[in-house]
């Protein structure tokens, strides 16, 4: 297994200096004067030139391309033009909002898509698989800031039962302290005997989770399936009916944990996807993350920041996928005892 | 002469896997997988709209009505109502039709005209080819799909068509690996040595013998891609990075009436729907045609 | 029969599928007595892996249906049973293993593991008290440094030793009755072949269980049964005890079997292997005669129309043809 790790790992550094790459040359070949959009319109000849050669703009490309890369790999993604602060501090301090909404989408997806993909494997071709199936089949085709959009015209404007966006009550003023808002309102709960913050994180959330979260909902319901499909077909199965083991048991113990195992890298990937897809639901939801930070950097044509935006997410992807198969390594006794 | 009638004794003998039987036996199991039937009639209601559209539409998508703006559906005769810019709902959509359709065709054709050829060279030569080809895919892969085709478009700037061309070469990899694989397969088939054996040279058997007999699994994904590439333009029109107005995009439409949600519900609803029905009736004959074309078949 | 351990009567299983009834197993009669080996002997097909999947009713039900029948284990009648009831029965009393040990066991389990779930559902065992036990069985068995291999996973193991894990899990419990092996030994290598069948024969009189083995190996059935019977697209063609059976084959197709093995003792003198021309037919559609009317060489035209009832050629000898092969010894 030893093997196998260190081969994953080298093939981590190609993929980021690819990456990296990939991010350098759309702003390199950008249309547009990064000069002139920093300085608006009135600035002169003079000035944009002298501007121009303090970014470096006036070196060849591939001097261009080797500063990058030094400035990168010594953690400095530069500065946005609009705030004129550092990239990296806004980036730390949108990182928790966006992992937050992430992981929690991650996690209803998870658990409810294996409870559904289960029960329908179990009960093939009744009532409950055709209507998971077909369930799982739309909430993949639709697009899902429409899914946000109607969300809140349901819940928020029409029922009135959850709020419209952000992350907590405007009126609810708190110092964050982890900046993740469930954890931060239950040490207040604890500290100050008030349940107001912790509530209030939770209702801001449901929303976003329940859109972000339909689409892994779908695939990770449609993959538990599958996979249940498969192996309830196996011989093993057979081996322990016929060993008289309650088929509660063979489904729940046997079945299950070898049909996990796909599932497993399914919800890692899905976890990735939704970090890099934040851009579509943070916005809706007025979602305080790096997303809604790289759009309205687009509208702003900040470039720096949406190129340090990009590249913070990319390599977080390609992480997180490296831990994906470093994960099924080790769980899956086939490989880890090689 | 002699040769000619070594190749047309072989080519009796040894059968392509092509032949007319299997595209009977498939399209006869297609019409009974119902699912994959009513993904099929989905997509021809769409294609017929799309086709006449300018007879379906009631006005002109484009032509806006100032005094009829945001006019709810089924009043003053505008069956789906109006837009903002007083344009009419139904028209827009059944435009937008028109266009989702080019988008995913256009889209798919070109990563599987990328992607297919370097999944075709991969497999049919192996070696460092196949290493270097599957190297760079793997790069691309790496990179999550939205981003990569935010950047494209970046590069390119903001329209339709480059939405488009980013669309499809995001997707390319998918083409390549498996076209990659298929070809694998088709090598060493006895077909193909023996036309290697005449003397075929490398390009005409890439293209001409193997090509057509690999294609069939890239079908599956070529459906189930026109799905994904609606929903990509959709998301990219929604950043501004993609169609542009007037355009009747569907995503478009959905992103310029954000703000009505309170207001005039049915513009960022109906819009939505239309893409969820097109894009569900692809994912329904992709997802049909790929139980029809896995060798496993279940019972 | 007092000391009868199995009767099965008129046992016929079909399965229902998109393109026809396919019928497995048509009016099966067999019995298996206390401690007997049983060998059930055919080519693919033949419906002898459905007859041990009906006895301990793990044949998948939709599509499979148990048309008729009965299966009677010490006088109570399998198919009738409650699922709970003949639920305890599996793994206990009735055993099977099967032919690929590799896909039969569980790869995230470790082999102990799954040994002990035997005696935690059945003895309502502790864990760490099962897995004592599993060890024990490991032992049994004869796996070296059982301690040690209860905690391996099983593509950690060789096929030989797969297939003794299998086994051990199929003695896990005090009393087993019948042990059904269905193609134990089909895919190992011949050496381990003979281990393995060595290790069943001593752990049955050990044990004192009946043993059904389902094979196609006539070499197979030379070395372990106390009596074989043949079977033939779902019908059963003949049933004798084995030398008996290697001596004086009725029916022809036994007899083409017979003669299509180098190490037959009948067929000591033969100087060519003789195989049986033509296949097995399609199971769809198939029609009331004979199935194996197209490949005999004995054929009459009764072959044709109607399925031969059992005759008897001696006491414990009996055969279903309608122009059977005189009794000498020599194969067709």
């Amino acid at each position: 297994m030893l093997k196998f790790i260190l081969k994953r790992l080298a093939l981590l550094i190609p993929t980021l200096l690819g990456v990296i790459t990939l991010v350098f040359f759309m702003i390199a070949l950008a249309p547009g004067d990064p000069a002139r959009v920093m300085l608006g319109e009135r600035a002169n000849a003079e000035q944009l030139a002298q501007l121009r050669s303090e970014l470096g703009l006036d070196q060849p490309l591939s001097k261009q391309y080797m500063l990058y890369i030094g400035r990168v790999l010594r953690g400095d993604l530069g500065k946005s033009i609009v705030t004129q602060q550092k990239i990296t501090k806004e980036l730390s301090d949108r990182l928790p909002a966006t992992i937050e909404l992430a992981l929690t989408a991650t996690l209803f997806a998870s658990i409810l898509g294996i409870v559904l993909g289960v029960a329908a494997a179990r009960k093939r071709n009744s009532w409950v698989d055709y209507s998971t199936m077909t369930g799982a089949l739309v909430g993949v085709s639709m697009p899902v800031f429409w899914l946000a959009l109607v969300l809140i015209m349901i819940f928020s404007v029409g029922l009135d039962l959850l709020p419209t966006g952000g992350r907590m009550n405007v009126r609810l003023y708190f110092r964050p302290i982890t900046n993740f808002y469930l954890i931060d309102g239950i040490i207040m709960w604890f500290r100050e005997g008030k349940s107001d913050y912790f509530v209030s994180a939770l209702k801001h959330l449901i929303l976003p989770t329940v859109a972000l979260g339909t689409i892994p909902l779908a695939i990770i319901a449609r993959t538990t399936r599958s996979s249940m499909l498969e192996v309830l077909k196996q011989d093993y199965v057979k081996t322990a009916r016929a060993a008289g083991v309650p088929e509660r048991k063979v489904v729940f113990r046997y079945a299950l944990r070898n049909a996990l195992l796909p599932v497993i890298t399914v919800i890692g990937i899905q976890f990735g996807l939704l970090l890099s897809g934040a851009i579509l639901t943070e916005t809706i939801f007025a979602w305080p993350g790096i997303g809604k930070w790289i759009y309205h950097s687009i509208g702003a044509r900040d470039f720096p920041a949406v190129q340090g935006g990009i590249l913070f997410i990319s390599f977080f992807f390609v992480t997180i996928n490296l831990v994906v198969d470093l994960l099924y390594s080790v769980i899956n006794p086939r490989i880890r005892l090689k | 002469m002699s040769d000619n009638m070594t190749k047309e004794i072989i080519e009796e003998e040894i059968t392509p896997p092509a032949e007319p039987g299997f595209w009977k036996e498939s399209w006869y199991q297609l019409t009974r997988n119902r699912a994959a039937m009513a993904g099929l009639i989905i997509i021809s209601v769409f294609t017929l709209m799309a086709i006449f559209a300018p007879l379906a539409a009631p006005e002109d998508p484009l032509e806006q009505t100032i005094p009829a703006r945001l006019t709810a559906p089924f009043t003053d005769g505008y069956i789906l109502g109006t837009d903002d810019l007083g344009r009419d709902l139904l028209s827009r959509i059944i435009y937008g039709g028109r266009i989702s359709l080019i988008i995913g065709v256009v889209s798919v054709s070109i990563s599987l005209a990328l992607g297919g050829v370097l999944g075709l060279v991969a497999g049919y030569f192996g070696g460092w080819v196949d290493r270097v080809i599957m190297r760079v895919i793997d790069i691309m892969l790496a990179f999550p799909y939205i981003l990569l085709t935010i950047v494209i478009v970046a590069i390119l700037g903001p329209s339709l068509m480059n939405a488009m061309v980013a669309i499809g070469i995001s997707q390319m990899p998918r083409y390549a690996r498996v076209l990659r694989a298929s070809v694998m397969g088709e090598r060493e088939q006895d077909y193909v040595l023996a036309e290697r054996s005449l003397g075929t040279n490398n390009f005409e058997l890439m293209f001409h013998t193997i090509l057509p007999n690999a294609l069939a699994p890239t079908m599956v994904q070529a459906t189930l891609g026109v799905g994904e590439a609606i929903l990509s333009s959709a998301g990219l029109s929604f950043l501004g990075l993609g169609a542009q107005p007037p355009t009747p995009e569907w995503g478009l439409m959905i992103a310029s009436s954000k703000q009505f949600i309170t207001s005039a519900w049915w513009v960022v609803t109906l819009p939505g729907i239309a893409i969820l029905l097109a894009v569900l009736g692809f994912n329904l004959l992709g997802d049909g045609l790929r139980d029809i074309l896995d060798p496993r078949l279940r019972d | 029969m007092t000391d009868e351990l199995l009767g099965i009567d008129n046992l016929s299983v079909s399965f229902h599928t998109r393109r026809g009834v396919v019928k497995a197993v048509r009016n099966l009669n067999l019995n298996i007595r206390e401690g007997e080996t049983l060998a059930l002997v055919g080519e693919s097909g033949c419906g002898k892996s459905v007859t041990a999947h009906a006895i301990t009713r793990l044949v998948p039900m939709p599509p499979g249906v148990i048309e008729s029948g009965i299966i009677r284990f010490r006088g109570t009648d399998l198919l009738s049973l409650p699922e709970k009831d003949m639920r305890s029965l599996r793994g206990s009393k009735i055993s099977m293993i099967f032919q690929e040990p590799m896909t039969s066991l569980n790869p995230v389990f470790t082999i102990g593991a799954q040994i002990a779930e035997v005696f935690i559902t059945h003895e309502k065992l502790g864990k760490k008290e099962a897995f004592t036990r599993a060890v024990e069985l490991l032992d049994l068995v004869k796996i070296p440094d059982p301690a040690k291999r209860a905690k391996s996973y099983p593509h950690q193991l060789s096929g030989g030793m797969r297939q003794r894990a299998m086994i051990a899990m199929a003695l896990a419990s005090p009393e087993p009755g019948l042990m059904i092996a269905d193609e134990p030994t089909t895919a190992l290598d011949v050496t381990i072949q003979a281990q393995i069948l060595q290790l069943l024969s001593e752990l049955k009189e050990r044990v004192g269980m009946a043993l059904l083995l389902i094979t196609h190996d006539m070499g197979v059935v030379a070395e372990t049964a106390d009596r074989v019977a043949v079977m033939y697209a779902g019908r059963k063609v003949e049933d004798a005890p084995v030398e008996e059976l290697f001596a004086n084959p009725r029916h022809p197709y036994t007899a083409g079997l017979l003669g299509c093995q180098c190490s037959a003792p009948s067929n000591q003198n033969a100087a060519r292997l003789t195989s049986i021309n033509g296949s097995v037919p399609d199971l769809l559609t198939l029609g009331e005669g004979c199935p194996f009317a197209n490949r005999c060489d004995n054929v009459k035209s009764e072959c044709m129309e109607s399925f031969p009832d059992s005759s008897m050629a001696g006491e414990e000898h009996e055969f279903s043809c309608h122009n059977p092969i005189s009794g000498s010894g020599a194969s067709s």
